[in-house]
């Protein structure tokens, strides 16, 4: 069946409720009110007991998620916006992330914390940040993005069954842009599989979430042959693909909302120039949020990467 | 319109033993001679590995170390309250919690003296690996008591923390949570008077630190941290209360960090020497003592030997300790994730590529 992104994330919660009874769903909202975007409705009368709203506290939210993973539960936590994440660093970073290697395997800490992330639909201050190069450059976690409905509910349903512990970030803008087909029956994404979602000859465009989308349009718009790697999980990231991919085309730009300085497109930069430099035909280049503030809804257009912006890259790498 | 009193509270108090050992039998809990004797033994040995410490660190043979000395009776009547199927999170200065619930001395060596192996718990040993950021460690505690809760487990959680930890949201935020899904947990708090050179005077303005309780919906009692008896009671009331599914309890313990900080601090930098004098006559192992002899449930020759048990016990600890092989180096990489990602296969040769460090 055709669903949007938030259905499809709802029927990985399904799926896996069912599947697991270890699972559970805990965060503000999440229950009766069914989430703010609606990723978790019905859960609550079909699984009562089993998800819980909680009070508003992001750090007991997770804190709290980590003993119940320890405990032996399975939990889904969701965080209801980018910018309210930070909180909770504490224990992403001090606890979350360390428990199997702290305790050499012996505790583990099997759960998700999902939020939606990300600009372009004209919300307030603090709900368009793209902070994923926090959860990526922390040892110890994975970070998982998905581009659209089909990935949204495989990668989920890998991410919930999980022995680590997942940062699952949710493109906001694409919840409700994009149908796609969705088996309602069970199936997994794998985690760490980067995906060729146009393939081209003369460039590579390297994006995950929203604008992994954007990314298509571009290369609709463009005359060139343009290659697209949806990178999909960025922790671990699945350089191999991007390789195969760059090694081809010889070109690369990558293209990320979330500020510039440190951000993916650096460190995919940096993973080109040391394994893949005589294979390039020229500089590798990012188009990326710029390393400001994240504009409020009037000024957003400027700071987020589009098609304009991509192409521009794409040609001043074809012309160099 | 009307004006009254919209609530009131009261924060109870208990000492069953003065500082000479007397006690008031009325307020005695259930504890028979073994049991008595089982708590001092523990209380010795945490003694005697916290004397050790502090010596293997001058030695240069431990790292950084957080002595608990003064502080024996707080942790040891708390965690006495637990059954086996119970779960305690302690902090980097509870041994003797730790000691009683069955994790070995050679692991909290082996830990402080930098490897990571001593926070493997043995099978079995409901321990949580303690939490060194402090109040981290609250809502841990509060998510397994939640987890048990949701599976039926008729099991209590326990959780210390020090007053400087009571200051923290973390604290807040997990008291919270456990008020409002009645989750079977006490919270232990040691109130040894600082945190590191912050009294706490300067950590609240609140009367009380058990009084923080009564925010969250729940009962919060002082007890007098250096008498075993008192905390043991309270703490089996508050066990009791949490696996009747009545929620939550905090416990503030009234006691005193006779050491430094840590054994990177100094003191005497920020308290009199008098004062740490008046609460070493209030010695909770002294104390004990006291109450024992007098009560003939052992006598000197006999506490000399049990304090000779500690030594021995620990002594071993510390060879056994010392006697492990090291860890592999290939073990910093090894428990990262539940299957090693390719980038740390290729760091982890890297590593490898420079040989082995001394």
């Amino acid at each position: 069946m055709k669903v949007n992104m938030v259905t499809a994330l709802n029927m990985a919660l399904m799926q896996e409720m069912k599947r697991d009874k270890n699972v559970v769903v805990i965060g503000e909202d999440v229950g009766r009110d069914g989430g703010v975007f609606r990723v978790t409705e019905g859960l609550l009368e079909k699984f009562p007991g089993r998800v819980i709203d909680t009070p508003l506290a992001e750090l007991a939210i997770v804190g709290v998620s980590i003993g119940m993973a320890v405990y032996g539960l399975r939990p889904v936590a969701e965080v209801q916006f980018d910018g309210f994440v930070h909180p909770a660093m504490d224990q992403i970073v001090n606890h979350m992330a360390r428990l199997r290697n702290r305790t050499r395997g012996r505790y583990t800490v099997p759960m998700v914390l999902r939020f939606p992330y990300g600009g372009g639909i004209k919300a307030l201050e603090h709900h368009s940040d793209s902070p994923e190069t926090f959860f990526v450059h922390t040892p110890g976690l994975m970070v998982v993005i998905p581009s659209g409905p089909y990935d949204a509910k495989g990668l989920l349903a890998s991410a919930i069954r999980s022995p680590d512990p997942v940062i699952f970030m949710e493109p906001k803008r694409i919840y409700r842009a994009v149908k796609e087909e969705v088996p309602e029956e069970d199936y997994t994404v794998p985690i760490g599989e980067a995906k060729i979602v146009r393939e081209g000859a003369d460039i590579t465009l390297i994006a995950y979430g929203s604008m992994a989308r954007e990314c298509v349009k571009a290369a609709e718009a463009s005359k060139h042959s343009v290659e697209i790697v949806d990178l999909r999980t960025l922790s671990p990231l699945d350089f191999d693909t991007v390789e195969k991919s760059v090694r081809k085309t010889g070109r690369a730009v990558i293209v990320h909302e979330a500020a510039r300085t440190l951000g993916m497109g650096a460190e995919i930069s940096a993973l080109i120039s040391e394994k893949l430099l005589l294979s390039l035909k020229a500089p590798v280049k990012r188009v990326t949020g710029f390393d400001i503030i994240m504009p409020l809804p009037q000024m957003e257009d400027y700071y987020l990467p589009n098609v304009e912006r991509i192409n521009r890259a794409v040609n001043e790498c074809m012309e160099f | 319109m009307t004006e009254k009193i919209a609530a009131s509270f009261q924060v109870p108090y208990l000492q069953t033993m003065d500082e000479a050992g007397n006690v008031d039998k009325k307020l005695m809990p259930t504890l028979d001679n073994d049991a008595i004797k089982a708590m001092y033994r523990v209380m010795a040995l945490a003694r005697t590995l916290d004397e050790t410490m502090l010596k293997l660190q001058r030695e240069g043979r431990c790292g950084v170390y957080a002595p608990l000395r003064g502080q024996e009776a707080s942790q040891v009547g708390a965690a006495a309250a637990l059954s086996k199927d119970d779960w305690l999170f302690p902090i980097y200065r509870d041994a003797a919690a730790m000691l009683l619930k069955g994790m070995p001395a050679k692991l909290i060596i082996q830990y402080f003296k930098g490897d990571e192996r001593g926070m493997n718990m043995p099978k079995g040993v409901n321990i949580f690996p303690f939490a060194i950021p402090v109040s981290t460690q609250n809502p841990h505690a509060v998510g397994a008591a939640m987890a048990a809760k949701m599976r039926g487990d008729k099991i209590a959680v326990m959780v210390f923390l020090g007053d400087g930890a009571s200051s923290k949201g973390d604290f807040y935020e997990a008291m919270n949570f456990a008020g409002v899904f009645k989750a079977p947990v006490a919270f232990v708090c040691e109130n040894n008077q600082y945190a590191i050179s912050v009294p706490r005077s300067g950590q609240t303005a609140a009367e009380t630190i058990a009084q923080k309780a009564i925010a969250c919906g729940f009962p919060g009692v002082q007890v007098d941290g250096n008498d075993v008896f008192a905390v043991y009671k309270v703490a089996m009331e508050a066990v009791k209360r949490a696996k009747d599914g009545k929620g939550p309890t905090l416990i503030e313990c009234i006691t005193y960090r006779l050491a430094d900080h840590t054994t990177a601090d100094d003191a005497t930098k920020y308290r009199s020497e008098a004062e740490v004098k008046e609460w070493e006559k209030k010695d909770p192992i002294m104390r004990l003592e006291k109450y024992m002899i007098a009560n003939r449930i052992m006598n000197e020759a006999e506490i000399k030997n049990a304090k000779e048990e500690a030594r021995k016990a620990v002594d071993k600890s510390v060879a056994d300790a010392e006697a492990e092989p090291k860890q592999k180096p290939e073990d910093i990489f090894s428990y990262m994730y539940g299957e090693m990602p390719q980038k740390l296969k290729e760091q982890m040769e890297y590593m490898k590529s420079f040989g082995e460090k001394k």
